[in-house]
């Protein structure tokens, strides 16, 4: 393969959008579950109280989900940054997304189970 | 005054080193290029760039106490007792001050930094309404003097694939420009992970701009034209 600097690979953007969008979601849930823990009684029962209505339920699942996404782009960014050997950007990339696919498996668990 | 001035003539020495000089400065020697000067006449091996030495051609930007900026325009009263001067940083050196600015001037070429307009020429100038001539202030100052690339993170890291603030400025001073009919080609080039998007807002640019522009605010709005074209 010739030694080329090649460039033009046609995306960003919409990565660049969702990071933005995706850090406003948790923002405004980190907001909301302060508000409810903070008014929660203490205890299990209150801790178990501010994430059982089904609202919650979905705002967490959609709050995970956008914590998974946004470690994505942050992390291939870093990579793009700072590693620059090809072969082993293409290899952290699969490991990253295979974790991340492993961790929304678990979230899902977490959130739907009970 | 004392001065610790990075040398580096890879004709002779192995390695570069920081070279120590102290010198009195007549009353004259106002800006630090006039330091530079005198310094010159003491030592005429040491060599670093100038021209218009008054901020317009962009030649003598060095790292002064660790911060961007043109020799010619920074006072040496704002610069303390103990003034370190290193070359830009991110780009081969060519000897002590002076770096190689190909990769600079290729990410500015790369960026198509003229008006393209397919219609044919007119007999006079192709005119501008003053509202949309005000769109390219703070644009068209530009003097590529590399203070803003240089000090991006960013370009260090990919300085062959991430254009840099400078040549991102200039390609929002040709989509800004109303006389332009390359807006969609310059956007499709640029939408790519490299060329644009290693800007992480870090904002050295905008730091240390001897002009006073904001490169920042131009990839800003590159990214709102290109969210509008596309929702």
């Amino acid at each position: 393969m010739v030694n080329r600097i090649v460039t033009g690979a046609h995306y960003g953007l919409k990565d660049w959008l969702l990071q933005r969008l995706t850090a406003t979601v948790m923002l405004v849930f980190t907001l909301v579950a302060v508000v409810r823990i903070a008014g929660a009684e203490p205890g299990y029962a209150g801790w178990a109280g501010v994430f059982a209505p089904d609202w919650m339920r979905a705002a967490l699942f959609v709050f995970l989900l956008s914590v998974l996404y946004h470690a994505w782009i942050g992390v291939r960014d870093i990579y793009m940054d700072y590693i620059q050997p090809v072969g082993i950007r293409l290899t952290l990339h699969t490991l990253t997304v295979l974790a991340l696919i492993a961790y929304a498996g678990w979230v899902i668990e977490l959130v739907w189970s009970h | 005054m004392r001065f610790s001035v990075y040398r580096y003539n890879p004709d002779v020495d192995a390695k570069p080193y920081m070279q120590e000089y102290d010198i009195a400065l007549d009353p004259t020697d106002k800006m630090l290029l006039d330091a530079l000067i005198r310094l010159k006449s003491h030592d005429d091996t040491l060599a670093f760039r100038r021209s218009c030495r008054e901020g317009v051609c962009g030649s003598d930007a060095m790292n002064i106490n660790g911060r961007n900026g043109l020799a010619c325009i920074t006072t040496v009263a704002e610069l303390g007792d103990h003034v370190t001067l290193r070359p830009i940083p991110g780009l081969p050196i060519i000897r002590d001050l002076i770096v190689d600015m190909t990769q600079f001037f290729k990410a500015y070429h790369a960026v198509k930094p003229y008006v393209i307009n397919n219609d044919p020429a007119p007999e006079t100038e192709r005119l501008q309404s003053p509202e949309d001539r005000l769109e390219l202030d703070g644009l068209y100052e530009c003097i590529l003097c590399a203070c803003c690339s240089t000090s991006c993170p960013s370009f260090w890291w990919n300085p062959d694939k991430f254009l840099g603030p400078a040549a991102l400025l200039q390609s929002y001073r040709f989509i800004a420009d109303s006389r332009d009919q390359a807006t969609n080609e310059r956007l499709d080039d640029l939408e790519d992970p490299y060329k644009l998007f290693r800007c992480h807002s870090i904002m050295n640019c905008v730091d240390v701009c001897p002009k006073g522009l904001n490169p920042t605010r131009a990839i800003g709005k590159i990214k709102d034209i290109m969210i509008k074209r596309m929702v």
